[in-house]
């Protein structure tokens, strides 16, 4: 019996672990949000020559063909980091939903070129978890129109976007009739915009099964933003505890203060089993599907709810400068929040939740 | 991840299974420590070795080599069939594995068989008055007088004291060492001259625990278990097994799949609370923590099998546990409204009241064993690394 990431998997998080620390500091990150750069191209050729992008493809087609929870733990590091990166969409999303929906022909154009690290993808399924304000691709005839809100990953090659009918298309960012407009949005490191339609011609991924594609894409991709959501809370909390060490008020360091230990205690104490649920839905998605959609939405939720106690915990342990932008630790903050948001916020997932279990 | 325990494992869950069905009827059904029924059925669990399975023949164990799993599958076979497991107790599960690390040959002897049978019942006599968090400040004392130590002062907190034969108890015998050298581990007889026991009714308003009276108590000089002032490094030998059982994380689960029934039962205005999507989400709130302190534990188990760390998941869970517990059977209170106010007895009384009661005895736990906030130093000081609170010399007052 082995409970946890296996050595394979903790050497992976090392390996990521280092090359972000070296390459991808919170001073790339801040010249990347704050110069309103649209790609970090620099960040992300590291990440490929690291074979990120080959984790979940198919070995046939030139990836490594490991499993979610091996993408799990790059997203924890891609959180503590506040990475700027098209993992989610390109490494987990689309390959799923091509590995799922896709024809052979299809898995053949695609796959190979997201394993090399030559094709990157953004990602339209917000109306498949709640569609706000009218948003909604119809597909007839193999042409899309309407309005996609809240795609994630912008920027990128190809879009995966879901229709009204829960049918999954690809659409690459020169077709005809596609406009892209970006969102100024208060998680800075990763660009959401607007996606309109009119008449655009999609590679729909057809051999599908009654839409079950859908919801193992957003299943998995649930379980990546919960763990994003780990490694910025776990980064929230370490810089916590550090700050606390240093700090001192009343001639003693305010590490020192009940009061301050418990926030930090409490902040671990929620993070820890967090930890073990994220393991744990990530494992199912490969090992016991029919546990996964459940654990999926409650480690999306879950994760949600204990980022928001220690992003708001953790700024007020840090006192006046957790507020500033000096020390910017409000990257993580907001990393948590958008989080929170995408693909569903905590009370519609818990509503799945209950959902799957007949109780709702 | 690998949540299987391996081929031989589930050879030996069938075996344990197996036995259940076989002996399940001549289990205790509630009957006390004491009587034939339970002692038979605990001799039966040792010579299986589904109970005191590590502890050595000689001293009325099983004599079986230590096996996490093994145990794990043990306590969870028992528990999922809802069989009686081996007899529990604070002189069973504190006292012998506190007499096999630290006592002398003789009392190992003596104390560990008949301890194990349920023929020696013991309590525990640490908390005092004035001694609970800061525990090593207690004063009761015991002064040798020729062969004898002389035991005055008082404990609270004892559960069990009215149907103990004996308790294990922490005396100051050096009074002026400093207060953790000062402290002795006596083992005394209940029915000695000298000790009044009061019951102590609480919430719940159930006597759980007693308050225990010593006056002139005269116990021989050599039933002490190390040295002289070594009692509090006697008693932390293996004060964390204690926490390791408060909040159990199987038991929450079962609790919640009860939960759950109920919410589907109890209605409002005709309607299912289930059905009212306030309740349901915050049904699906506790879920989720369920299931994060289960894998937890699941991964606390692992991190013992393979060796690795996993402190930081250990010292959080009877914090989470029994703060979980008690939100979890509040919950329950809500979802009844005003029947979730009846108690004792009455038309009305919904699972004999026992979320109610539930409720209350969890707030208990949240303090007994080391308070919540007791566990957020530790996490914060050996979990964290962060410096403990500067003494502070004076006494304060209001």
């Amino acid at each position: 019996m082995e409970f946890g990431l296996s050595e394979e998997q903790t050497a992976l998080q090392d390996n990521v672990n280092r090359y972000l620390d070296e390459k991808a500091p919170l001073e790339r990150v801040r010249q990347f949000s704050d110069g309103g750069q649209e790609r970090a191209d620099d960040i992300w050729d590291g990440l490929v020559e690291l074979g990120l992008p080959a984790l979940l493809v198919p070995e046939a087609h030139g990836g490594i063909e490991l499993g979610a929870l091996d993408a799990a733990a790059v997203c924890e590091c891609l959180g503590q980091h506040v990475t700027p990166s098209p993992f989610l969409s390109t490494a987990v999303l689309a390959p799923t939903a091509i590995r799922l929906a896709g024809s052979e022909e299809q898995q053949n154009r695609y796959l190979p070129q997201i394993a090399t690290g030559d094709a990157t993808f953004g990602a339209a399924l917000s109306e498949a978890t709640g569609a706000r304000r009218d948003a909604g691709v119809v597909a007839t005839k193999a042409k899309l129109n309407g309005k996609a809100l809240f795609a994630i990953d912008l920027h990128s090659d190809y879009y995966l976007v879901a229709d009204t009918e829960n049918q999954l298309h690809v659409v690459p960012s020169d077709a005809n009739g596609l406009t892209i407009n970006a969102l100024p949005q208060i998680d800075r490191t990763r660009p959401i915009g607007e996606i309109i339609l009119n008449d655009t011609p999609s590679d729909a991924l057809l051999n599908d099964n009654q839409g079950s594609a859908l919801r193992s894409v957003i299943d998995i991709g649930r379980i990546m933003i919960a763990a994003d959501t780990l490694g910025a809370s776990q980064e929230m909390l370490d810089r916590s505890v550090q700050y606390a060490l240093e700090r001192e008020q009343f001639n003693r360091v305010i590490a020192s203060f009940q009061a301050v230990k418990h926030m930090c205690a409490e902040m671990a104490a929620e993070i820890e089993p967090s930890r073990a649920l994220l393991w744990y839905a990530a494992h199912t998605i490969d090992e016991d599907p029919e546990e996964s959609h459940l654990n999926a939405c409650h480690t999306k939720a879950h994760l949600a709810e204990v980022g928001s106690f220690v992003g708001k915990t953790a700024t007020i342990v840090h006192g006046g400068m957790g507020f500033t932008d000096l020390l910017g630790l409000h990257y993580w903050f907001k990393r948590i929040g958008y989080n929170r948001q995408i693909l569903g916020g905590p009370e519609l997932v818990r509503e799945e939740a209950a959902r799957a279990q007949g109780l709702a | 991840m690998d949540l299987s325990y391996g081929p031989q494992y589930e050879a030996f869950r069938e075996d344990v299974r197996g036995f259940i069905e076989t002996n399940r009827d001549s289990a205790p059904r509630g009957e006390s420590m004491k009587s034939e029924r339970a002692q038979s059925w605990q001799r039966l669990l040792i010579e299986k070795g589904y109970t005191a399975r590590t502890i050595p023949k000689e001293y009325g164990g099983h004599g079986g080599e230590p096996d996490i799993i093994k145990a794990r599958i043990i306590g969870e076979e028992f528990a999922r069939s809802q069989t009686p497991a081996g007899l529990g107790g604070q002189g069973i599960s504190m006292l012998v594995p506190t007499l096999l690390e630290l006592g002398s040959e003789e009392q190992k002897k003596q104390f560990i068989p008949p301890t194990l049978g349920g023929e020696m019942i013991w309590c525990q006599g640490y908390s005092e008055p004035n001694a609970g968090s800061d525990l090593a400040s207690l004063r009761t004392s015991a002064v040798l007088d020729g062969d004898e130590w002389v035991v005055n002062g008082s404990k609270i907190w004892t559960s069990t004291a009215h149907l103990a034969d004996w308790i294990f108890c922490l005396v100051r015998t050096e009074p002026d060492a400093p207060k953790h050298q000062g402290i002795s581990f006596l083992l005394f007889r209940m029915d000695t001259p000298g000790i009044e026991i009061r019951p102590l009714v609480d919430m719940t308003m159930a006597a759980n625990f007693n308050e225990v009276f010593f006056t002139d108590v005269r116990v021989p000089k050599d039933q002490i278990v190390g040295k002289r002032g070594e009692g509090w490094f006697v008693a932390n030998a293996i004060l964390g097994h204690e926490r390791d059982s408060l909040g159990d994380p199987n038991a929450t689960l079962t609790r919640l799949n009860r939960l759950i029934e109920l919410a589907r039962q109890e209605t409002v205005d005709d309607q299912r609370l289930i059905d009212n999507p306030v309740f349901r989400d915050r049904l699906m709130k506790i879920q989720a923590r369920v299931m994060s302190l289960r894998f937890n534990d699941q991964r606390v188990l692992s991190s013992r099998i393979n060796n690795t760390d996993a402190r930081l998941a250990r010292m959080i869970s009877k914090l989470q546990g029994t703060e979980l517990r008690h939100e979890l059977e509040g919950l329950a209170i809500d979802i009844m409204g005003e029947i979730g106010l009846m108690y004792g007895s009455g038309d009305y009384l919904t699972d004999n009241g026992s979320w109610q009661s539930q409720y209350m005895y969890f707030l208990g736990l949240i303090i007994g064993g080391g308070t919540s906030q007791i566990q957020k130093n530790i996490i914060s000081e050996r979990g964290l690394g962060m410096p403990k609170e500067p003494k502070y010399e004076q006494r304060v007052e209001a």
